[in-house]
């Protein structure tokens, strides 16, 4: 590739061809700052609207300002990204900016982790003239179950938009308004709620202000906590252990899941209980479900459809059910691992307490948004109890501890609670892109083959790439697995599926990139992806931390089949363990 | 057109439309009818004849009688006079303002008198929902001799040699562009015309589509030609609905008479043009945006490059040209390219197109050769400032151009001078001031409409100009101070220097241009708190002269606001305080007791 010399700031760099001034001040040290610019490294995914006005420089020989981040460097360019000209200029337009911002970052919950605030800090901005006769935009607030929207906090940035439009395709989010009231919101200014919003949670996850927010569930939890007619259990998902030391200074990819228990302990949950337990019980459900599908459909059965699609995102399961509601029999029936537990915990783990499900409150400690919407559907209450009662974030979790003044970093590890603490580290790799699928080959190879697996890791399932797809050789049966993560990428496999082109036999599905790890709930990864990258490290180093990384091998799933359930597909197994789709097709609804 | 001996042109224009026009052709054919005479005359509605102040205007070939301010009752006169006796009548006739003398043919008169009609050569001369008057005025002659005589290198070349730049405002080379647009290699290519005209008091662009819509589809089958698209699209605003349709007619036209549509001229060469609606939105102008809009999405502009010509609709290599650059197309390739590079000045050719408005006594549309002077234009060809008030300054530009003053008054008019003065030509609006317009309430007049048509995208403008907005609304209240006018300075600079497109670099023009021309001006509004036009209603106060009032209480009883007292037959007072400044007062009076302060 051509390179072309240029200098930035008096110093000399080569760089190819098509390289963005931003990207070359970058490699000689120089952080221009920016607002809007994002790059999700490596996951393709990159939002340069050139819109923040921030990023700008001094090129000589040009007229105006340059947006170093989608200026391509030119041969003999000479930049200057500090001259009085760029300070004013930037400082300015951060005033502008900041002139229609609410000033209440006392009670912002984005105070401390805020993009905009940093900027202001790193400008140097201590007061926005003309303040007292501007004009700020503010608009209607909006609560979904999962997300707020406070759009008077938007700074048009665009991110949540690239995010849901180019990444997830899931279309909920546009520019809306022109001028001072431009905005990015849901077709016809509508609620999120009445969008094809899956509640992924991604657009949270790149805000860079407190425009878009999650539910906060603390509250909740606390009363609860504080309620001593409740028994409160809670469980918590494979992806938050990797991530929540983020939250404390540790750096990415720590694993915390001792010291989180200490701490959950700590909390004052009576129970503190483990998803990677439900996350065995679903690969023992979904597992079967494939198996059965499988070999009906190897003879022939035309009523079993292939591929099965694994069903535990419930980001997935809204994007299906709103845009593929004609495949909604396709998908795996099982629930997620997040409402087994629920089920067996209100029902099982109840009665072997002794108490009554409507004494016991189940909380979810999850790196997702659209779990605290999946909690709240009706299919998944008993009499209006919820199996899951709350579900909260690890940001949340982490905001949670604070406000308990626990340490969480001099803590010492704890164990999980038996009995639904206990699982395997097929559990664990659930957090991962891949890992689903992969936990799901070494429990269905063996029981279809009824030999032992010899090589347990399934690296070939394992990546970063959008879309991968691998071969299993299931003793002569080539079993073609797809998998998916970011629901763009999904949509793709699904289109071939609809079209009756798809060569696979299971797919998995994350709605998020790089799957749990980078959920919507996780802490804010401000466009760096090696942190995504270091949660999945960290998610393959606790698997083989695991004595026992099949999920038909952890002892108490096979208690649980022997004293409860019977055998997975069992009619009591449906009856819990099991669910079905809806068709959400969107119709066009005008709120006023 | 031969088998009529006399034909009667109506002005179809917009403003003449609006003035009854079509109430106007109607009693002319009732009233030939009547006389039995529809076959030998003909009334045709046309396009815009360019003279809007004195319309509707109704034209007599083959003498060339131009009679203004036509009332659809003045149907029977013409008829019964002018077309049956032969006779001028007179008091339909122009009076020139200076002699007084009634002149009949156009081209004695003063407004037509300094101008060169290429874009507009047709506009007023034929029926524009006819192709064969196109035709009959040598229509699609270009095009023939394009495809049957010249290669796509020796148009752009002829094009280039014009020294033709874009009408638009950007005033880039026609023929650059052409020929960047044809070096991109690609299986599809676009052609796109932007007549998405939207400045206010600009309405060159309607005027040619509305006047002769195939002027420009036949400049862009030759453009196809020449960059290799065989596809043409107009963006075209809805809220010109007479525009569509006779677009749409001449479209059709041109289909039936093979001149687009396959295989054009048997050359092989096959175009073809569809039309988008824009929704009105000023930023759509601009082409990433237009483009954009165009594809279904928002319309916000993108980073250039990469330019149209790289990729643009559809992602594919697309020339974008104005709908007046496209209309002199024709005209340069028929008479060749030193005939159109002797008009105008060194580095700008042709004529251009300029939209008259204001206080402005020939309110109307112009097409004049670059280089003519401002005083040429607007104390000649526009009769001179109304009410005889003085001459304060002349927008051009529309709103993302700059104020020009007095002592612009003798600078040739081309793209580059504009700019040294601080304005720009932009597609022709002409906005003229007198001395009673407030130079800071101008500037707030054309920022507002900046702020409500920016897209929103760029902090700088999204922000940005509301801001400047406040600001200048601030110091109209009397609430500035000298401190605020380097605020807006700075604010303005630095708006120019980081906005994302043209919309947001040029919109504090107005503000700097004035600032600087009117300094005195803006001085006074934050130090002496006074509006020196008198227009800025918190630094006016009304007042009761003690010597004239007669204590009639008609001031009294006419304030909305309560804000007078008196006894009857005494001195009356204006509460200033309460005072809303609406001015029924001064309205009011009868014994002229009521001043401005």
């Amino acid at each position: 590739m051509e390179t072309i010399k240029l200098t930035i700031d008096n110093k000399e760099i080569d760089v190819h061809r098509g390289t963005t001034i931003y990207k070359a001040a970058r490699e000689l040290g120089i952080d221009i700052p920016t607002l809007c610019y994002m790059e999700l490294h490596d996951m393709g995914i990159e939002n340069n609207p050139a819109g923040c006005r921030i990023c700008v420089a001094e090129v000589e020989g040009r007229r105006n300002l340059a947006p170093t981040c989608s200026t391509k460097c030119e041969p003999g360019m000479k930049v200057k990204t500090h001259s009085t000209r760029v300070l004013n200029a930037r400082r300015t337009v951060m005033e502008f900016i900041l002139s229609d911002h609410p000033k209440d970052c006392l009670v912002c919950s984005k105070s401390g982790n805020c993009e905009l605030q940093d900027m202001s800090h790193r400008l140097g901005i201590r007061e926005i003239p003309g303040q007292e006769f501007a004009a700020t935009s503010t608009y209607r607030k909006d609560t979904s179950p999962s997300i707020i929207r406070d759009l008077d906090k938007c700074i048009m940035c665009r991110r949540c938009e690239m995010m849901c439009n180019e990444v997830q395709t899931v279309g909920a989010l546009s520019a809306v308004n022109r001028g001072f009231m431009a905005t990015v919101a849901p077709a016809f200014e509508q609620n999120l709620e009445y969008s094809t919003c899956t509640y992924c949670g991604q657009c949270v996850s790149v805000c860079p202000t407190g425009a878009l927010t999650e539910v906060n569930h603390v509250p909740q939890v606390l009363r609860a906590l504080n309620d001593p007619t409740k028994t409160v259990v809670v469980q918590t998902a494979p992806a938050v252990r990797v991530a929540l030391g983020e939250e404390f200074g540790l750096a990415p990819g720590s694993i915390v899941t001792g010291k989180m228990t200490a701490a959950l302990r700590a909390l004052g949950f009576d129970y503190v209980f483990d998803t990677d337990f439900a996350a065995d019980l679903t690969i023992m459900e979904e597992g079967t479900e494939l198996l059965d599908r499988l070999t009906r459909h190897l003879k022939g059965d035309k009523t079993a459809r292939i591929p099965i699609l694994t069903s535990c995102c419930p980001g997935w399961v809204n994007f299906f059910e709103h845009y593929f509601p004609d495949l909604k029999d396709v998908p795996s029936t099982a629930k997620s691992p997040q409402q087994m537990f629920g089920a067996i915990a209100k029902s099982y783990f109840a009665d072997k307490i002794g108490i009554n499900r409507k004494d016991m409150v189940v909380v979810s400690i999850m790196p997702c948004l659209a779990k605290k919407y999946e909690c709240q559907r009706d299919e998944f209450s008993v009499d209006g109890n919820p199996d899951v009662d709350y579900s909260i974030s690890t940001r949340e979790l982490a905001n949670f501890i604070k406000q308990a003044n626990i340490d969480i970093k001099n803590l010492h590890d704890e164990e999980f609670d038996a009995p639904l603490g206990e699982s395997t580290g097929a559990g664990v790799i659930f957090g991962a892109t891949g890992g689903v699928i992969e936990a799901a080959c070494r429990t269905a190879y063996e029981v279809y083959t009824g030999k032992k697996l010899e090589r347990i890791d399934f690296t070939e399932l394992r990546g970063m790439e959008g879309v991968r797809s691998a071969t299993i050789d299931f003793n002569g049966l080539p079993v073609n697995i797809g998998i998916a993560h970011g629901l763009g990428n999904a949509r793709k496999l699904l289109d071939e599926v609809r079209s009756g082109k798809s060569q696979f036999h299971a797919i998995e599905v994350m709605a998020c990139p790089g799957g749990c790890i980078g959920g919507g709930g996780q802490p804010l990864h401000h466009g760096n992806s090696e942190i995504i990258k270091a949660r999945a490290a960290a998610i393959y180093a606790e698997d083989r931390k695991k004595p026992l990384r099949k999920s038909h091998e952890n002892p108490f799933i096979i208690k649980l089949y022997d004293e409860f359930l019977g055998k997975p597909g069992s009619e009591k197994a449906h009856h819990l363990l099991h669910t079905h789709y809806f068709d959400k097709k969107k119709k066009i609804i005008v709120k006023k | 057109m031969s088998k009529y001996s006399m034909h009667l042109l109506v002005c179809g224009g917009t403003g003449c439309h609006a003035a009854e026009s079509d109430a106007i052709v109607c009693n002319l054919r009732d009233e030939l009818e009547a006389k039995g005479l529809l076959d030998s005359v003909q009334v045709i509605l046309t396009g815009c004849f360019g003279f809007c102040e004195k319309g509707p205007i109704v034209k007599v070939m083959p003498d060339n009688t131009f009679y203004v301010q036509v009332k659809p009752e003045d149907a029977q006169t013409i008829v019964e006079e002018h077309v049956i006796k032969g006779r001028k009548v007179n008091r339909l006739l122009y009076k020139d303002p200076l002699t007084k003398e009634a002149v009949s043919d156009s081209k004695h008169m003063v407004f037509y008198k300094k101008q060169m009609r290429i874009a507009l050569r047709n506009c007023g001369f034929i029926n524009p929902e006819n192709i064969d008057e196109y035709i009959a005025r040598d229509g699609y002659q270009a095009l023939g001799k394009v495809l049957t005589e010249m290669s796509p290198e020796e148009t752009i070349k002829l094009v280039k040699d014009s020294g033709q730049r874009g009408r638009g405002g950007g005033g880039f080379s026609t023929g650059l562009k052409w020929e960047l647009a044809r070096k991109n290699v690609s299986d599809e290519k676009y052609v796109v015309c932007n007549a998405d005209e939207g400045d206010p008091g600009a309405f060159m662009d309607r005027s040619v589509l509305e006047g002769d819509p195939h002027s420009v589809l036949e400049a862009m089958a030759i453009c196809g030609y020449s960059i290799g698209a065989s596809d043409g699209l107009i963006y075209i605003r809805a809220e010109y609905p007479l525009a569509i349709e006779r677009l749409k007619i001449a479209i059709g036209q041109a289909r039936e008479y093979g001149l687009l549509g396959d295989n054009i001229f048997g050359t092989g060469f096959s175009f073809d043009i569809t039309l988008r609606y824009g929704a009105g939105a000023f930023v759509c102008g601009e082409e990433t945006a237009l483009i954009h809009s165009m594809e279904g999405l928002r319309g916000e502009p993108t980073v250039k490059p990469p330019f149209p010509a790289e990729s643009g609709y559809r992602n594919k290599p697309t020339n974008v040209n104005n709908v007046e650059t496209f209309a002199s197309i024709p005209a340069i390739i028929l008479k060749g390219a030193r005939w159109y590079s002797s008009i105008g000045t060194e580095k700008s050719k042709g004529t251009k197109v300029f939209a008259l408005a204001g206080k402005i006594n020939n309110v109307g549309l112009i097409e004049v050769p670059m280089g003519t002077t401002l005083r040429e234009v607007i104390f000649e060809i526009g009769g001179g400032i109304r009410n005889v008030k003085k001459f304060k300054g002349v927008q051009t530009g529309g709103p993302s151009g700059g104020c020009l003053t007095e002592k612009h008054l003798d600078t040739p008019i081309d793209f580059d001078n504009l700019i040294a003065a601080g304005s720009m030509m932009g597609s022709g609006a002409m906005i003229v001031l007198d001395e009673d317009d407030c130079m800071v309430s101008m500037a707030k007049f054309f920022l507002e409409f900046t702020v409500e048509e920016s897209c929103g995208k760029c902090a700088p403008c999204r922000i940005g100009n509301k801001r400047l907005h406040e600001l200048l609304g601030q110091i109209c209240e009397g609430k500035g101070s000298l401190a605020d006018l380097d605020r807006l300075k700075n604010m303005s600079l630095v708006i120019k220097d980081t906005s994302l497109c043209g919309l947001g670099q040029t919109s504090p023009n107005p503000v700097l241009s004035m600032m600087d021309n009117f300094r005195e001006e803006y001085v006074a509004h934050v130090t002496h708190k006074k509006c020196p036009a008198g227009q800025c209603k918190s630094l006016m106060e009304y007042i009761i002269n003690l010597d004239n009032c007669v204590g009639c209480t008609a001031c009294a009883r006419v304030c909305p606001v309560n804000a007078i007292t008196g006894e009857r037959k005494e001195v009356h007072l204006i509460n200033s305080a309460t005072c809303i400044k609406c001015g029924a007062c001064m309205e009011k009076c009868k014994f002229d007791a009521i001043y401005i302060s």
